[in-house]
């Protein structure tokens, strides 16, 4: 990196005025007398207020209103505890009339959560807390206070405000951002004009906050009037230098404005704070004052309306959430006066053409273009790049953007990025001065955002890919362990088995009659539980079972086909309920079946089990159907009774069909003497039944169709 | 309701292509002037073919690869090229010549390789150096300034010659270099060369007559005329400083030390900068962006090497003027210099 | 006599250029992946098993092993590609008998309808199923690779592909597919 001036020369330029400068930068008409010649206006409350409830760089809060709630001015929408989130408000009093998706105000106007409200008229502030012995208070909760209302950079970025109050790093420069270097907009040199006094009163909090060395208010030198009052506002304030800036795009970036002040440069991935700068917005200041001194949050902005394509251009106070439209139709918009319609958010060089003219104004907008014909080129096609290398003169950030356009173009990534695509800042000033008129910026954009997706697909079929191996790894291991267990336990019986024959046998004989006898009162149990597998002792019988279910399952799940194939044939009421019958039976069925094979599977396991010498295992094993089906009886009796409510409620064909299932499974037992198992059952089929049903619905209401 | 999307920037500068070729165009008229002044019609006839030649080749040629031919045609880098080889040329070659340049510049060099943008090499130049390299004794046939010469050919004769070889009264182009003294002429460059190999010093070859004197400046003022038209084009932006400045210097700076060891047998820098095309050649021809370098750092550098080696092949190669040679040399090397010459990305350290 | 020293400076000059090679290749030896991994990383890690081997390494290992190229349809045609390129071979259309390329999804739970049966749990390749039996399960979206295993398993039919939206982060500012309009960007030349 060049060599970072120190803070003594630094000041000591400052005071003669002789800045650094920027390499590249491009001159584009300012066109800023078009708006900035009438005080800021007042426009009447809109219909309908659309608030994105993520309208800064960071989280979105969650919503902590409700459809229908009544809101007051100012009452917060969103809280979250999260260090990058700040809260919206509502900009005046009102009913919350729908929370859902809305166009946002992005490029690609993708729906995103937002708020929507109808305005009472009466404009009702909540109670505000204002303060106003701020240096009294810890700086922590003035910081909590910046946060609480909501304060997001205003200059374009978005970035939260008590981010960047809370730096831990020693600040050398503050620098307030007053450049506005866009051509059009003049929000900033209209509120500078204005509420110099404010803004004055905001740089104060802030110095109390971060208690910089120095304080710098820098002005494009076109802003005669901005500047003359900001001079007459920080006269009393020896720290506080009031710079005018050579106007060049984009002076007011905010890396470029650092170099231009302190010959500094931001760190690649590093940060201002890195080199001892921090930068805020003179809006954000305005709005900082705002929140200290009367409580109020960031309710509105300053947005300038212009273009020709507009019958007043002027600056126009701006409620967060005000359609556009209604902005335009209060500046007079003539849509016949261009020649596609066409509205930029933002200003002609980085601001984008936006989706729908319902698109809310957000924390960031600053600035609402309607170009009239031939006031700005239609985008012609482009033509061959003539490497001239007007681009690479242009560029502030001293890339190589005909180099950046080939690769991205090419989609080679990897020399993209070699050539430090992620240091553009897609100011637009090589594409203005691109004699081909190639979409540069378009393509960079482009490029990145594959880059991005790129990286984030592989970052997650890395970790699928890591996850997937763990658990293959886990199931080895399972297994490892399980045979293990197995292994040893074998051996410890054959040692039992050779060590001492007589003792060791009379044991083993004692607890193996235990066991056996535990075992025929397990089964017996299991035998009131689950009539339909009659108990077993052997592994034989029960994969003969097994057997026997998954048939009996094969044979139900072809009928319950059949039966769907016959009802889908025909879409007759008839049909239809026979068709929920087989479906049900065959849910059922299948439901049996599958417990069967579970059931076999677990005795199978049980009965391994008890083969090996582990009397304790063997007692939990048996101990614990008992124990549960102790306790689930008297929820099964109930159960049982609601059911049987149900199935006489019911439909006769449903009715039927359920007290068949139930007597099916219930067989030999009555349903008092339900036991755990019987009600998980029953609810799997319950469940299973009603997905059957509600897709039979479906079905059913498509063929109606 | 439809609004119509477009990615910023939105405002866009009004000088496309075309308009920088045309303004190129228009910053070479001052010399071409000069030029015709001191030599003859010849310039203007080979000019008007050259234009002509280059716009028809370039149709045809765009029609055959399916391309939009107005458009193409309207970026005005086909007549540039055009303009380039005519004044490079002598005023009195053969009218083959030129339409056989044009049509390799356009054709072979630059549609060939993609059209516009796309070529490797600078099309004039390289035409040039085909011509040159096929028909050495056409395009050294340079007449003296007219002041000199004997019989003064009209707009008439000049065409008379450029198309059958003979003016209307029948005088060769031979003929036609002979001075009043009588003396078959040649360029300075031409000239000294000549001497200095038959033993000669600088200082007995520059003794001639039509280096000296005001009649013999024509070469002076065609130069000072060219060097006018590049720094308009310098202030108008279309070019940059970096490649005219280190060219001449360089030419300057590597001409300075040989004549500073030995200036018997070496020319003196003035003499390098003022004869030839090394002015043109830095302002209009190794600023051909597409086949320049455009990094600054790397402009630097082409131009220098470009005046390098315009001093050493004169100096030592076997033809008068080199800048051809030199530019489509380092045309070559552009890639490389570009490549190790990035700007250092802000925020990155160097 | 000079016809047999010229043979032998010949020959010798061939046993020491040959040496210097042969020294070379054991010395500057690049150690790449091996195939079976570069293959590995160009697949999309659904483990989805689609392909008909039982996640993407195995069928990495199978396309090492001579397995034609084109069986991965949540990679599509972007991945076929990029295997040709490495494996030097044609770029195919994917096979549609093991599947359509498709867009990009994860899985979704409707918890309502859960049972708590776990049988998902047990399906998932990368184990993106949160639950325990008997409670309600739920899909780690972030996780989720989209492979459909735990469709087939549910007995409830409770478990959804639903495609990933579209967020202004996921954006890749492509202008002719939003409904409004789009930006003419031509390239002419």
């Amino acid at each position: 990196m060049a060599i970072t001036p120190s803070f003594d020369t630094v000041m000591e330029r400052l005071k003669r005025q002789d800045l650094w400068q920027f390499p590249g930068g491009v001159h584009p008409p300012g066109q800023k007398s078009l708006s900035n010649t009438t005080a800021i206006a007042r426009v009447q409350l809109p219909e309908v207020l659309y608030i994105p409830v993520r309208q800064h760089a960071g989280l979105e809060g969650s919503v902590c209103v409700e459809i229908g709630s009544q809101v007051l001015k100012g009452q917060p929408l969103t809280y979250s505890n999260a260090p990058y989130a700040v809260p919206i408000h509502a900009p005046t009093s009102g009913v919350i009339t729908e929370i859902g998706e809305h166009t946002s105000a992005h490029p690609s106007g993708v729906p995103e959560l937002t708020i929507t409200m109808r305005p009472d008229g009466n404009d009702t502030w909540t109670e505000l807390f204002p303060i106003h012995h701020y240096q009294h208070l810890d700086k922590n909760a003035l910081i909590e206070r910046i946060c609480d209302a909501g304060i997001a950079g205003l200059g374009g970025a978005g970035f939260p405000t008590h981010i960047k109050t809370s730096s831990t790093k020693p600040v050398e420069f503050l620098i307030i951002n007053g450049i506005e270097c866009e051509p059009y907009i003049s929000s900033d040199d209209r509120l500078m004009r204005e509420h110099a006094w404010q803004i004055r009163q905001g740089v104060d909090v802030l110095n109390h906050l971060l208690s910089p060395k120095c304080i710098v208010i820098a002005v494009e030198d076109n802003k005669p009037e901005a500047l003359k009052a900001l001079n007459i506002a920080c006269e009393d304030n020896q720290e506080i230098q009031v710079v005018s800036v050579p106007t060049v795009y984009p002076a007011g970036g905010e890396k470029q404005l650092i170099q231009v002040l302190t010959g500094r440069e931001v760190p690649r991935k590093g940060l201002p704070n890195d080199i001892g700068c921090v930068m805020f917005n003179v809006g954000t200041c305005f709005a900082i004052a705002d929140a200290i001194f009367s409580g109020k949050p960031l309710l509105e902005r300053v947005v300038t309306l212009t273009g020709t394509a507009l019958q007043k251009p002027q600056n126009v106070w701006a409620l967060l959430g005000t359609p556009v439209s209604h902005l335009l139709s209060y500046a007079g918009y003539m849509p016949h006066n261009q020649n596609e319609q066409q509205v930029i958010m933002g200003g002609p060089m980085m601001g984008f053409s936006i989706t729908s003219l319902d698109t809310p104004v957000v924390k960031i907008t600053n600035c609402l273009l309607a170009p009239a014909k031939n006031e700005l080129p239609s985008a012609a096609d482009e033509r061959a790049c003539i490497r001239c290398g007007f681009c690479t003169d242009a560029c502030p950030a001293s890339l190589l953007p005909q180099q950046l356009y080939w690769y991205s173009k090419a989609k080679d990534h990897d020399k993209t990025q070699e050539y430090n695509l992620f240091d553009c800042i897609e100011c637009g000033a090589c594409a203005y001065v691109c004699p081909s008129e190639i979409p540069l910026v378009h393509y960079y954009r482009k490029a990145k955002a594959e880059i991005r997706n790129q990286r984030d697909e592989n970052d997650k079929s890395e970790k699928a890919k890591q996850r997937f191996e763990a658990r293959k790894a886990r199931l080895l291991e399972e297994k490892r362990l399980r045979e293990e267990k197995h292994r040893l336990a074998a051996e410890q019986r054959k040692q039992a088995m050779a060590k001492d024959g007589s003792a060791q046998d009379k044991i083993a004989a004692a607890l193996a009659r235990a066991k056996a006898k535990k075992a025929k009162t397990a089964a017996q149990t299991e035998a009131v539980e689950q009539p339909i597998d009659a108990p077993q002792k052997s592994a034989e019988s029960s994969t003969v079972k097994d057997k026997q279910a998954k048939v009996a399952a094969a044979v139900a799940r072809a009928k319950a086909k059949k039966a769907e194939q016959t009802t889908s044939a025909q879409s007759q009421p008839a049909s239809e309920k026979l068709d929920k019958q087989a479906k049900v039976a065959a849910a059922v069925a299948r439901a049996k079946a599958k417990k069967a094979r579970k059931q076999a599977e677990a005795e199978q396991g049980v009965k391994q089990e008890t083969d090996v010498i582990d009397p304790t295992a063997t007692d939990e094993t048996t101990a614990a159907p008992g124990k549960k089906a102790k306790v689930a009886a008297p929820v099964a009796r109930a159960k049982a009774k609601k059911a049987a409510q149900k199935a006489a409620q019911s439909e006769p064909a449903e009715a039927e069909n359920d007290a068949a299932s139930v007597a099916e499974v219930n067989d030999k037992e009555p349903p008092k003497e339900k036991t755990a198992e019987q009600i998980k059952r029953e609810k799997v089929a319950k469940a299973i039944a009603k997905a059957k049903a509600k897709a039979k619905q479906n079905k059913s209401g498509e063929n109606a169709e | 309701m439809k609004l119509s999307l477009a990615s910023s920037p939105h405002q866009h500068v009004r000088r496309d292509t075309g308009a920088v070729m045309r303004l190129v165009c228009y910053a070479a008229l001052p010399g071409i002037l000069a030029q015709v002044v001191f030599f003859g019609w010849g310039v203007l006839v080979q000019l008007i073919l050259a234009g002509i030649t280059a716009v028809a080749a370039e149709a045809v040629i765009l029609m055959l690869r399916k391309k939009p031919i107005k458009r193409t045609l309207q970026d005005y880098s086909a007549v540039l090229t055009g303009l380039l080889l005519a004044i490079s040329i002598p005023p009195l070659a053969p009218w083959w010549i030129i339409v056989l340049g044009t049509c390799f510049a356009i054709i072979i060099v630059k549609q060939l390789y993609g059209g516009l943008g796309f070529n490797m090499f600078n099309p004039a130049m390289a035409a040039y150096v085909m011509l040159l390299i096929s028909f050495p004794v056409q395009m050294t046939n340079w007449l003296p300034p007219q002041s000199l010469v004997e019989n003064n050919a009209s707009l008439l004769d000049a065409v008379w010659v450029v198309f059958t070889g003979y003016t209307v009264e029948g005088y060769s182009v031979a003929q036609l270099k002979v001075d009043i003294d009588g003396i078959s002429m040649a360029t300075p460059l031409d000239h000294v060369k000549t001497a200095l190999m038959s033993g000669q010093t600088v200082a007995e070859a520059t003794n001639v007559s039509f280096m000296y004197g005001t009649t013999g400046a024509g070469w002076v003022w065609v130069t000072l005329a060219y060097l006018f038209g590049g720094l308009a084009l310098i202030q108008q932006r279309v070019i940059t400083w970096h490649i005219p400045g280190s060219m001449i210097a360089a030419v300057a700076l590597v001409s300075l030390l040989f004549y500073v060891v030995s200036p018997d047998n070496y020319a003196s820098p003035y003499f390098h900068l003022i004869n030839g095309s090394v002015i043109v050649g830095a302002f209009f021809i190794a600023t051909d962006p597409v086949s320049a370098s455009t990094t600054p750092r790397g402009r630097l550098v082409f131009g220098a090497l470009i005046g390098f080696w315009i001093v050493i092949i004169r100096i030592f190669g076997n033809y008068p003027d080199a800048v051809a040679f030199a530019v489509v040399i380092m045309n070559m090397a552009v890639p490389l210099i570009d490549y190790y010459t990035q700007p250092r990305t802000y925020g990155h350290r160097a | 006599m000079s016809l047999f020293w010229a043979l032998f400076a010949i020959g010798v000059l061939a046993l020491l250029f040959g040496a210097i090679l042969g020294y070379a290749a054991i010395r500057f030896k690049v150690e790449s992946d091996p195939l079976v991994e570069q293959i590995d990383q160009i697949l999309p890690q659904t483990q989805c098993g689609q392909c008909g081997y039982p996640g993407c390494k195995p069928y990495a290992e199978a396309i090492a092993n001579g397995d034609q190229i084109n069986k991965c349809p949540p990679g599509g045609e972007a991945t076929i590609k990029k295997l040709a390129e490495l494996m030097g071979v044609e770029a195919k259309p994917l096979d549609a008998a093991h599947g359509v390329e498709d867009v990009k999804k994860v899985a979704f739970i409707r918890e309502d309808e859960c049972i708590g049966c776990t049988k998902c749990i047990q399906a998932c390749p990368v184990d993106a199923i949160l639950g325990a039996a008997k409670q309600m399960h739920t899909v780690i979206v972030d996780e989720c690779t989209g492979c459909d295993l735990c469709v087939d398993p549910c007995p409830v039919d409770c478990i959804d592909m639903v495609p990933v939206k579209q967020t202004t982060q996921s954006w890749q500012w492509d202008l002719k597919q939003t409904t409004t309009g789009d930006i003419p960007v031509k390239m002419v030349s």
